[in-house]
């Protein structure tokens, strides 16, 4: 991209945008811990996990009030403004990504503290399965906005029917075991919570792609369907 | 660069500019401007110094004639006729389309006859009438206020920000229909030109306001379109809603973001 006459508004505009991906980078990692937590029933992995929980939401505030001090001084337009406005829905998104990760955790501090882990065998791994997609689709996101990509954007969008397809098969599964076992239904129940936060991670890398592509083309392509955004985008 | 007319769609066209061409001598300062300015909307014409913009308004009541040398070649049509071409008296033209400079230039005389004069050139009115409409364009102008208890003291003695409203009160008391706005805040301090924003937004009511200005905020905040000029073509011209969020061409985008280098 060009550079303004102004390097100043240059830093801060790129400052601005390193710190997004910075959170975003933590986030993600956050919710791999919380997957690991979950697949190694580790309550130390879900401890740390809530504790990074706060630097999230930090950053997310840090990030709101800098948004503000560029909006004020600089009465940013076009490209740039729509930047700044992709960059307040983004991070609103990521906090909510640092949220589910959180929820994980807390999920599997429960698990651990009833016991379930040690006499149940649960499909973890599908969970996990479902989480590998979703963080991919978060990291891809995230490429996308620091490249500016819409060709990535587009197929973080398209591939969010893969990991809805996934979540669906994963509560097909955890009925068949309740039904199978009734002495599962309680820790069913938390892992249908957990792959319902995974669903909801890879949402919001869907709406992180979809900025993108608001922040290049200046259209706003939230609530259409993948055919109209793939013909807005080319 | 695409010389087709760019136009704004919905409201009627007050003024239509069709192939015009200025020259500063040799010098070519408008190269084929083509465009349609709505009537009673604001539109603001944006660009660095030299392209041409304060040209383009100064077409528009003939003011380049006072000087030799400065030839416009086109249309320009007021209401569909002519004005570049017309017979009627430069005067009269220059009474339907009002202006106001960058810096104020109130009369040397009365508030009072700051507006009467230009108002007696056009028309007779009784002494009644007169103070009917000096107190109805000072009130136009958001000035009446301040000087209704003052009239007779001398337009200079005002602060700049009131002498700028007194020219703009001198512009709209002889009625026009539209109103060239050459800079008039540049040499104003914000309260004056918010002051000044607020009353161009009146304005458009009744006037169609055409507005030159650097500072590319004003531009957003106070008109319907805005028109960005580079080295004497009009590169785009739209609604400033989609001028300031989301330009079709780079090169307005670039000079709205502070690229242009």
């Amino acid at each position: 991209m060009e550079k303004h006459l102004s390097s100043q508004f240059d830093n801060e505009l790129s400052g601005i945008s390193t710190r997004v991906l910075e959170m975003g980078g933590l986030v993600e990692s956050q919710v791999a811990q919380a997957i690991y937590a979950l697949t190694h029933f580790s309550g130390e992995t879900a401890s740390t996990v809530l504790i990074g929980e706060e630097r999230v939401n930090q950053m997310e505030m840090g990030i709101d009030a800098d948004l503000s001090t560029i909006i004020a001084r600089r009465q940013p337009t076009a490209r740039d403004l729509r930047l700044l406005i992709a960059i307040s829905k983004t991070i609103g998104n990521l906090e909510r990504v640092g949220d589910e990760a959180a929820r994980i955790a807390r999920t599997v501090q429960r698990l651990i503290n009833t016991g379930v882990s040690s006499r149940l065998r649960l499909p973890v791994g599908d969970v996990s399965f479902e989480a590998s997609l979703a963080t991919a689709s978060l990291r891809k996101a995230l490429d996308a906005f620091a490249r500016l990509d819409t060709q990535v954007a587009l197929e973080v969008i398209k591939s969010d029917n893969e990991i809805d397809a996934e979540f669906d098969g994963l509560m097909r599964k955890l009925i068949t075991y309740m039904m199978e076992d009734p002495r599962t239904i309680s820790a069913s129940i938390d892992l249908v919570f957990v792959a319902k936060a995974i669903e909801r991670v890879g949402d919001h890398a869907k709406n992180l792609a979809e900025q993108v592509i608001y922040i290049v083309k200046g259209t706003d392509v939230r609530h259409n369907s993948v055919d109209v955004v793939e013909s807005l985008v080319k | 660069m695409d010389t087709k007319v760019q136009t704004p769609q919905e409201a009627r066209v007050k003024l239509a500019v069709k192939n015009l061409n200025f020259y500063y001598g040799k010098f070519h300062a408008l190269k084929n401007v083509n465009m349609e300015l709505p009537e009673n909307k604001v539109t603001a014409f944006i660009g660095p110094s030299g392209c041409g913009k304060s040209t383009l308004l100064r077409t528009f009541n003939r003011m380049f004639e006072l000087y030799p040398e400065q030839r416009a070649e086109g249309q320009i049509l007021l209401d569909g006729s002519d004005i570049l071409k017309t017979k009627e008296d430069v005067s009269l033209i220059r009474a339907r389309v009002g202006m106001v400079f960058q810096k104020p230039t109130p009369f040397p005389m009365s508030i009072y006859e700051n507006i009467a004069f230009g108002v007696r050139l056009f028309e007779n009115l009784s002494r009644t009438e007169m103070d009917e409409r000096v107190e109805w364009a000072l009130k136009k102008a958001a000035l009446w206020n301040e000087v209704k208890d003052k009239l007779n003291q001398s337009g200079s003695g005002l602060s700049g920000g009131q002498q700028q409203r007194l020219c703009i009160a001198r512009g709209i008391a002889i009625k026009p229909e539209v109103l060239l706005l050459d800079e008039p805040c540049s040499a104003l301090d914000p309260i004056s030109t918010g002051k000044i924003e607020e009353l161009i937004h009146e304005l458009k009511n009744d006037y169609t306001v055409l507005i030159v200005t650097h500072n590319m905020q004003q531009a957003a905040r106070c008109s319907d379109y805005t028109a960005y000029m580079y080295l004497g073509e009009l590169i785009e011209f739209g609604a400033t809603t989609d001028i300031f969020m989301k330009p079709k061409r780079t090169e307005t985008e670039d000079y709205i973001t502070g690229r242009f280098g």
